[in-house]
């Protein structure tokens, strides 16, 4: 069972009081962008074994988007944040290299928003 | 036979009005015009009368006689008026229960993913029952809980099963 806390009400919810909403962090690329990068936002995901960022909804609650940072191979939860952070914020970088030392950030948290899409998924 | 593990009764003397501002800048003017402490975060201020519940970062919940609800909707918009904001009757959306008894606490357990035990006593706990949303506060002897009129049925049902006799979640 996952148990996330809601950064907006501070309810430590359980994953049944929650939505699922996906990968967290994703660029838009709309009008203008090439036809590898629009297919690429549109349905390239990761599936990583380890560290992943995700959006969650409290959908029985008080109904606002976050993020969360957890292991998707031991549902260990790093910590959610406000959905308003283009990044993962250093408290849950650091919490998630106490747990892996050797785990490094991919995105560089000082630009204003993501730049590119996921490492490996454009063509 | 032994006894049902809690009263559950449907209360339908209690008006609602919803509440949506941003509650840093409207806070002061909505307490007063509410006559309650704005309560806070995942709590709820009462005075016996009224309630006004936390529901979520930018939304309250005034829970009132339903005879006060017009007049105190008025001065709530009025209150409102220069701010961004919402204030509506939602009295007619919703539907409140009572679950009074030694063991309300258990027939709420069967029933939501939630701590309620852990809950303080002013505390204001937004879940589900089963399969519908509710909210969830104490009461003297008890626990209110408010979810959708149109799941009314439904919820009369799931409280008055988790409440059958015999049910009790403490070892016999």
């Amino acid at each position: 069972m996952l148990t996330l806390t809601c950064p907006y009400c501070g309810i430590a919810a359980e994953e049944t009081e929650l939505q699922p909403g996906g990968e967290a962090h994703l660029k838009r690329f709309g009008p203008g962008s090439s036809d590898a990068e629009f297919e690429a936002y549109l349905f390239a995901r990761r599936n990583p074994k380890g560290v992943h960022f995700e959006r969650w909804r409290h959908a029985y609650g008080c109904g606002k988007w976050f993020m969360a940072a957890r292991d998707t191979a031991t549902l260990q939860v790093y910590g959610t944040y406000k959905a308003q952070t283009p990044f993962p914020t250093p408290e849950i970088v650091a919490a998630i290299q106490h747990r892996h030392p050797q785990w490094r950030p991919d995105f560089d948290a000082t630009s204003p928003t993501p730049t590119s899409a996921p490492e490996g998924l454009t063509q | 036979m032994a006894e049902a593990l809690a009263t559950i009764s449907q209360v339908q003397d209690r008006g609602m009005i919803q509440i949506r501002a941003d509650l840093a800048q409207a806070g002061d003017a909505i307490a007063e015009a509410a006559g309650l402490a704005l309560p806070e975060q995942g709590r709820i201020t009462t005075d016996g009368n009224r309630s006004l519940g936390w529901m979520s970062p930018d939304e309250l919940l005034l829970v009132l006689p339903l005879a006060e609800t017009a007049e105190a909707l008025a001065v709530l918009q009025d209150a409102l008026a220069t701010e961004h904001a919402l204030v509506l009757d939602v009295s007619d959306m919703r539907a409140m229960f009572r679950i009074q008894g030694a063991r309300a606490l258990d027939v709420l357990a069967k029933l939501c993913p939630a701590d309620l035990a852990a809950m303080p006593d002013d505390g204001l706990r937004r879940t589900r029952a089963a399969q519908a949303a509710c909210g969830i506060w104490r009461e003297p002897g008890g626990y209110a809980l408010i979810g959708f009129r149109s799941v009314a049925d439904y919820l009369r049902a799931i409280l008055a099963g988790a409440a059958a006799p015999g049910t009790g979640l403490d070892p016999r």
